[in-house]
């Protein structure tokens, strides 16, 4: 089976359009922030977060009533899966109480319950407090953590390619993570830890993509010279095709399994992962080489392109010895 | 270097035995309490790699010095002090592998897996166990000045009670919200319950003090509050204008827990103690739970040591006759005992009503020393173990489907190659879990959807250098040249791939806390996996196939 292979798709000529699709997604994805607002998980608000399973089907109205009659105002209450598991999520702590005193809170949710339910008839299957200063540190970390780790990729690419290079993987990068973004916000996806963690693997998926091409890129230059470098780009994006599809759909398959079979606690992850590979895939191809090719218009590179430093045993003409016993 | 088959096969041989030597099941030897709450040493096995808390249940809490009693002088050295005590504690607690280390400079992360009562944990944890021993004040003191107090709080405007909030509440509420640490063992979670209610009707409560407090006759500077006047009695004591008419040298302590008077009331004692205490818990070098004799209550017996032992001999001898106030955390336990001769070494706490496990924790919290400076719980997540069976499986399931998903697809797009392919997943597998048992990582959920998201992406090394190998075959090359060519071509694209993932995941892991730490872990030691099975393993296979069938011409690809 063969699939891709020998094909000439102008892609770059495609490349207004790509920008106007990209722009039609993460503009109006990013302007919907401000009014819903990012759903962060307690670990980044900071809050009372209580998973529980009941022995009979809850009714969500008496829990409610039960939590505000103790004090707990304006929690979240969600069915989780099946009608006897439940996720509640009380943002602000007791009221009068110090906001970074959230066992106030836990101690005041089991008393709800209790209340309602009955002691016996519910289990607590995860609990979290978090006060919101630590919350509001994860926020900041997390922020860094991505923020670091294009710096760090930006200068990798720059040894081991050219700084052109990097900038239009990172443009790409940064594409994918403000698509994402603007995904989680439109499907109003809890953000937790797990998510971010997501985004950050959407980071290194789609740099792992786009390195690939940027590879046959670097290569191809290597070979013929570079006054056709619209042809170069094309070419180079075709011959490792086949090689993109395959990839994007095996992950597309695990992903797929994890998202459906996974669970709830991973769905939200699997979710991302799986918009952030499709947009990876696509950025990767529709994004990063048209940057490449603005950048390369703007600031021309010197006469021959290409690689800084090749891996030993990889250029084109050394072959290895081989012994076979 | 590796060039032949044969110091190739030895190569992976070594890889998979260590890879299967760090997975092998492993006993480690745990302490914990039997029912008679002797400490016993039990064998459990485990099965490497270690399982994080939301794979398995128990409970993560982070700890912050709690400065609202007291200031810390040397954070930094109270911070370290604390997890030294915290450490001997857990370690005493009989939990296998408790996780207590040290976050930034001020906080401290404690991760106990499968924990079945976690009030009880966050009870041992957090109580200061800081313990004085302080002579009753025999001066009458505060009979003296009751009058002067309560003019005094008339002159505030308090003496109707609850008219003016400003003044009482933010005490009421600081003892209803601080009193959960420093209550001792009892479960906070239940106190600050009740106190909620408490508080509501003690605000309402009237009457001066002259009025609320009574002397009980029997122990000097012990005195009786009705327990509905508690809350509001403390309140008013507080107010700096009141609390300056007791003379410098003496201070005002609550008991434990209320007290059944004859007439159906609950009272609360309060006593007058002096404040320099006559020796404190620092000189503390053994501390037992057992039972009083004659009461058949609980009792904590303790020993100091020769310094302390000195010490608390020459002023027991020169308090003989006196009351002496035994405090926990700034409480009094028990009633106060005479002190009917010279104390040296050894002496007994008595415990009033409670049970002989709060005993038993108050032994093991006292013998591992008291906290410079309370901790608070900043940050507590608690998993069910049925949550982490379920995730456990689910995630399982995933990653079995997934993983044959992916099998079917290469099988079927790569023929042969791809069962090479799919052979070297396995290897790939083995040798990532290995890794991860090897560096003693723990698997998280995160880190489980990492390893089935990795399967995905370990494959595309080998997608890498199959397409490459196709297109040297097309462009007429021979089997052998193919391969060669084809490897030694995919290299650098795998190389840059991987490095570029790599370090993302390395800014995932300093940033990230238990389960993305994992998370990013499984990706990095999946990366390095993946690689060394792509570039090593699979090509090795290749050199195998050629070498049987040296004579192919069309290769199954």
């Amino acid at each position: 089976m063969r699939l891709f292979s020998n094909t000439h798709i102008d892609f770059l000529g495609y490349r207004r359009l790509a920008y106007w699709i990209s722009a039609a997604i993460i503009i109006p994805g990013l302007m919907l922030i401000p009014v819903f607002g990012i759903n962060y998980s307690v670990e980044f608000t900071g809050g009372t977060q209580v998973h529980i399973r009941t022995a009979e089907p809850g009714d969500v109205a008496r829990m409610r009533q039960a939590l505000s009659d103790n004090g707990v105002t304006g929690a979240e209450i969600i069915q989780f899966g099946s009608d006897t598991e439940f996720i509640i999520r009380a943002r602000v702590a007791v009221e009068g109480a110090d906001a970074d005193n959230t066992q106030a809170t836990v101690a005041a949710v089991s008393a709800a319950l209790d209340a309602v339910i009955g002691a016996d008839q519910w289990e607590v299957l995860e609990a979290a407090a978090v006060s919101p200063k630590v919350g509001g540190e994860l926020r900041q970390k997390a922020f860094f953590a991505i923020l670091l780790s294009f710096v760090a990729v930006l200068f990798y690419l720059w040894y081991r390619f050219e700084w052109r290079f990097g900038a239009a993987a990172v443009a790409a990068t940064v594409h994918d993570i403000l698509a994402t973004v603007a995904f989680i916000a439109v499907f109003r996806i809890e953000v937790s830890l797990f998510v971010v963690g997501a985004l950050l693997s959407v980071v290194g998926y789609s740099l792992n993509d786009t390195i690939v091409i940027f590879d046959r890129v670097r290569e191809n230059l290597r070979r013929s010279k570079r006054e056709d470098f619209v042809g170069i780009l094309n070419d180079s994006i075709n011959q490792t095709l086949p090689r993109t599809a395959l990839t994007s759909g095996t992950s597309f398959a695990v992903l797929l399994a994890l998202a459906t079979l996974g669970g709830e606690v991973v769905r939200p992850f699997a979710l991302v992962m799986l918009f952030g590979v499709a947009v990876g895939t696509y950025s990767s191809i529709f994004i990063a080489s048209p940057v490449l090719l603005a950048i390369e218009r703007r600031w021309p590179g010197a006469q021959v392109r290409g690689v800084k430093s090749p891996v030993p045993g990889t250029s084109s003409k050394r072959k290895r010895p081989q012994t076979v016993s | 270097m590796f060039t032949t088959i044969r110091s190739r096969i030895i190569l992976i041989a070594v890889l998979v035995l260590v890879s299967v030597y760090n997975l092998l099941p492993r006993e480690v030897t745990i302490r914990v309490r039997t029912e008679t709450g002797a400490m016993k040493d039990t064998t459990v096995t485990i099965f490497p790699p270690n399982k994080g808390l939301d794979l398995k249940g128990g409970m993560h809490l982070g700890l912050e010095l709690d400065e609202s009693e007291r200031v810390s002088t040397d954070p930094a050295r109270d911070i370290d002090l604390a997890l030294t005590i915290l450490r001997k504690r857990i370690d005493e607690f009989g939990v296998a592998e408790p996780l207590i280390q040290k976050v930034g400079n001020n906080r401290i992360v404690v991760e106990l897996a499968g924990i079945d009562d976690p009030n009880r944990a966050k009870a041992i944890v957090q109580q200061a166990a800081f313990l004085e021993f302080k002579i009753t004040d025999e001066t009458g003191a505060l009979e003296n000045v009751l009058p002067a107090m309560d003019r005094v709080i008339r002159r505030l405007g308090l003496d109707v009670g609850g008219t003016s909030p400003g003044v009482q509440q933010p005490s009421a509420v600081e003892l209803l919200l601080g009193g959960g640490g420093t209550d001792s063992a009892s479960t906070p979670q239940d106190t600050t319950g009740q106190d909620t209610i408490r508080v509501a009707d003690n605000l309402l409560v009237r009457g001066t003090l002259a009025g609320l407090i009574s002397t009980t006759g029997f122990v000097p500077g012990e005195y009786l509050v009705p327990e509905t006047a508690y809350l509001r009695v403390d309140s008013l004591l507080r107010i700096p204008d009141v609390r300056r008419l007791l003379p410098r040298d003496l201070e005002f302590r609550w008991n434990f827990e209320p007290t059944d008077g004859g007439d159906a009331q609950r009272y609360r004692r309060l006593y007058v103690l002096q404040k320099d205490a006559i020796m404190n818990g620092e000189h503390l070098v053994d501390a037992q739970a057992g039972l009083d004799q004659v009461t058949n209550g609980p009792i904590v017996t303790f020993e100091l040591d020769r310094t302390g032992g000195r010490r608390f001999g020459r002023l027991t001898q020169a308090h003989v006759g006196d009351y002496m106030a035994i405090l926990l955390d700034n409480r009094v336990q028990g009633r106060p005992p005479v002190i009917q001769s010279r104390i040296d070494r050894r002496g007994q706490i008595t415990l009033d009503g409670r049970s002989i496990t709060e005993a038993r924790d108050l032994a093991l919290t006292l013998k591992a020393g008291a906290l410079p400076i309370p901790l608070k719980i900043v940050e507590e997540i608690q998993v069910g173990a049925s949550l982490g069976e379920d995730s456990k499986r689910a995630g399982m399931t995933a990653g079995l489907v997934g993983m044959l998903l992916v099998v079917i697809i290469m099988i079927s797009y790569y023929h042969m190659a791809g069962a090479v392919a799919v052979l070297a997943l396995g290897f790939y597998l083995l040798f990532t879990m290995g890794g991860l048992a090897a560096i003693n990582a723990t698997l998280t959920l995160p880190g489980l959807a990492g390893l089935v998201l990795s399967i995905g992406i370990a494959v595309d090394a080998n997608v890498l250098i199959f397409e490459r190998i196709r297109e040297e075959l097309a462009l007429g090359k021979t089997v052998r040249l193919a391969i060669d060519e084809g490897f030694a071509h995919a290299m650098s694209a795998i190389v840059d791939s991987n490095i570029s993932t790599i370090l993302t995941a390395m800014f995932l892991f300093q940033f990230g806390t238990g389960p993305v730490k994992g998370f990013a872990v499984t990706l990095i030691m999946g990366i390095l996996a993946s690689m060394v099975t792509a570039i090593f393993v699979t090509r090795t296979f290749f050199m195998i196939w050629i070498d049987r069938k040296p004579a192919m011409t069309t290769l199954s690809i």
